[in-house]
């Protein structure tokens, strides 16, 4: 069983497990900021013909990218595999796999089916016990064949980690271009890898903030279309836009409640922010905080009862808890300089934020009670993280220096490790990952 | 409309502008010399209350309070306001570059409601709408306290008179 390294994965997280410590064939050791990557073999996907085989060597090649981007795996070249072909239905001949060093193996084939649809068979072997460990069939229509190799990178993932993966996920962004006092911002998304980009909206006016609906194909942003900025909801498929709410003033910082069901958002009223409820379903607005602070960027815990948020109420910006109704306010931030953009893990375990301290904006994670503080990506300024949806990677948005500076996207693992930039064209801030399959 | 009405407005001093540029050219340095360093700066026009009297009033890092020099630019920009019979005014607010967007957002419509009780203070009557761009619109674009200091703003601007 390839199993114990879910075990020291979840460890890493905090996380109580349910992972069995069963005897280990394949192990990854992941310590705070040492690991090593599981070794494997991903072969090109076969097929009876030109057009299969081309679309099993595309397949194989997100695979890949995926499972090496995530930092745990490390896939072997594909050049030094001794073995390239064999018929159908027969196992591998691991005597050709063990001296790669590759500890597990996936094999494949895609079979184009009558009714038009592309089929996807998946093996996942462990190398040194010789056993098959996943055998699945996916189908999908051939649009979508990113999305089917994205699923089998989560399959994989998930069987080695024992973890749910986070590949079929897309991000909804700020794209950004032209000048910098006269930025051209443009609401997207795209695939987690940075493929199949979208435009939502045209450029004419500046939007900002989107944040995915745990349970549709929406977003909520920000528009100053109006004039104020305001509180949107953008159907991402069929590009249907409506206002949520038209208060008189500035509405902001939205985010959904876990359900779906509800937008947590702030209002400006002359010199104050105060946090607000509006359910989506009759409208209801509910007030959440009173006072003369500025109380914005709050973010709900997964199981909805109560919400994270930042506020300059004690003389500068740090983080609260309160229950979903505004009742039973507790700071939670302690440290040294201030705290924003707080968003609760979807595991439910940590809250990721801004820190602003020494002149520079830091990416960080806490506990929900405050404690066991760790920073996560430095620089110049770093802001915005937003989780994926297995809670073990942060996206995040850092801007370079200078008139000719801008912002781009990057990820990092939340022991700290593996910072890498997203591969996209143009300047782009403001991340937001979708739920897993959205 | 009451965009059109500044868009209006600035036309009718680009008009001016252009035509105090002609004259300029056949009067020489007599009449036209005058004005000044403001060719674009007629009295009562929206270039005058931006380059002459001045439209922004400037913040400290992370404060939103008007200090006395920025009282001292709004008590010019009442008496501007006042003489040419202006009703209407918006008061952009904005940040530097050197906090979070939502805050930022938050901040500058902190700013902006502080000039709004500011003017309304010293006896402006009109109309005060308040609108904050966070750090979306910089005008300065180096990444040094220099340019940060000109960002973090309140821009005055005419919506009707």
């Amino acid at each position: 069983m390839i199993r114990s390294i879910s075990k020291l994965l979840v460890l890493c997280a905090f996380i109580v497990s349910m992972a069995t410590a069963a005897a280990a064939l394949v192990e990854v050791k992941i310590d705070q900021g040492n690991v090593d990557p599981l070794v494997l073999a991903i072969e090109n996907f076969s097929g009876n013909n030109g057009k299969e085989a081309g679309l099993g060597q595309n397949v194989a090649a997100i695979v890949i990218n995926d499972l090496r981007n995530s930092g745990l795996f490390a896939p072997l070249n594909q050049n030094i595999f001794l073995e390239t072909s064999r018929p159908a239905n027969q196992k591998p001949n691991f005597a050709n796999w063990r001296p790669t060093g590759a500890k597990a193996l996936v094999t494949g084939r895609i079979v184009m089916q009558s009714n038009g649809n592309i089929a996807a068979e998946l093996r996942l072997w462990d190398v040194l016990s010789e056993q098959q460990i996943v055998g699945l069939q996916y189908s999908a229509q051939p649009r979508n064949w990113r999305k089917l190799a994205h699923q089998i990178s989560d399959t994989i993932y998930e069987r080695l980690t024992g973890e749910k993966g986070y590949f079929d996920s897309r991000i909804a962004y700020i794209s950004e271009t032209g000048p910098k006092d006269r930025r051209v911002k443009r609401l997207a998304v795209m695939d987690q890898d940075g493929f199949n980009n979208k435009f939502l909206t045209a450029g004419n006016d500046i939007v900002l903030s989107p944040r995915f609906s745990p349970k549709r194909q929406e977003v909520t942003y920000i528009s100053y279309a109006s004039g104020q900025p305001r509180v949107m909801l953008i159907n991402v498929d069929t590009g249907q836009r409506e206002l949520v709410g038209n208060f008189p003033g500035m509405s902001f910082a939205p985010r959904f409640s876990p359900d779906g069901n509800k937008v947590v958002m702030s209002l400006q009223n002359g010199a104050n922010a105060n946090l607000y409820l509006m359910d989506l379903r009759n409208k209801n607005m509910q007030q959440l905080t009173k006072g003369s602070a500025l109380d914005t960027s709050a973010s709900f815990s997964p199981d909805g009862r109560a919400i994270v948020f930042e506020s300059d109420r004690d003389g500068k910006q740090l983080l609260y808890i309160m229950n979903t109704d505004g009742s039973n306010v507790r700071r939670v931030s302690f440290g040294g300089g201030s705290y924003s953009t707080p968003v609760w893990s979807p595991r439910g375990d940590l809250i990721a934020f801004t820190k602003l301290v020494g002149g520079q904006f830091l990416i960080g994670v806490m506990k929900v009670d405050g404690s066991g503080e760790r920073i996560l990506a430095g620089g110049y300024h770093n802001e915005g993280p937003t989780w994926s949806p297995n809670g073990r990677v942060l996206m995040f948005f850092r801007e370079t220096r200078g008139a000719n500076g801008g912002p781009s996207i990057w990820s990092v693992d939340i022991t700290g490790r593996n910072e890498r930039q997203l591969k996209i064209n143009g300047f782009a801030s403001d991340p937001a990952w979708s739920p897993l399959g959205q | 409309m009451r965009l059109n009405l500044a868009k209006y407005l600035m036309i009718a001093g680009m008009a001016l502008g252009l035509a105090a540029c002609a004259t300029k050219g056949e009067l020489g340095q007599d009449a036209a010399g005058v004005v000044g360093n403001g060719i674009n700066a007629q009295p009562g026009t929206l270039a005058e209350f931006q380059q002459v009297i001045g439209d922004s009033v400037l913040f400290e890092t992370n404060q939103t309070e008007v200090n006395e020099s920025g009282k001292a630019l709004l008590r010019k920009q009442y008496a501007w306001l006042v003489q040419y019979n202006v009703t209407a005014i918006q008061i952009e607010g904005h940040a530097d570059e050197r906090g979070t967007r939502q805050y930022n957002i938050a901040l500058g419509a902190r700013r902006a409601a502080s000039i709004k009780k500011y003017m309304t203070s010293i006896g402006f009557t009109g109309t005060i709408g308040t609108l904050s761009y966070g750090k979306e619109r910089p005008i300065s674009l180096c990444d040094n306290i220099s340019c940060w200091s000109q960002n973090r703003r309140a821009v005055t601007s005419v919506v009707s008179k």
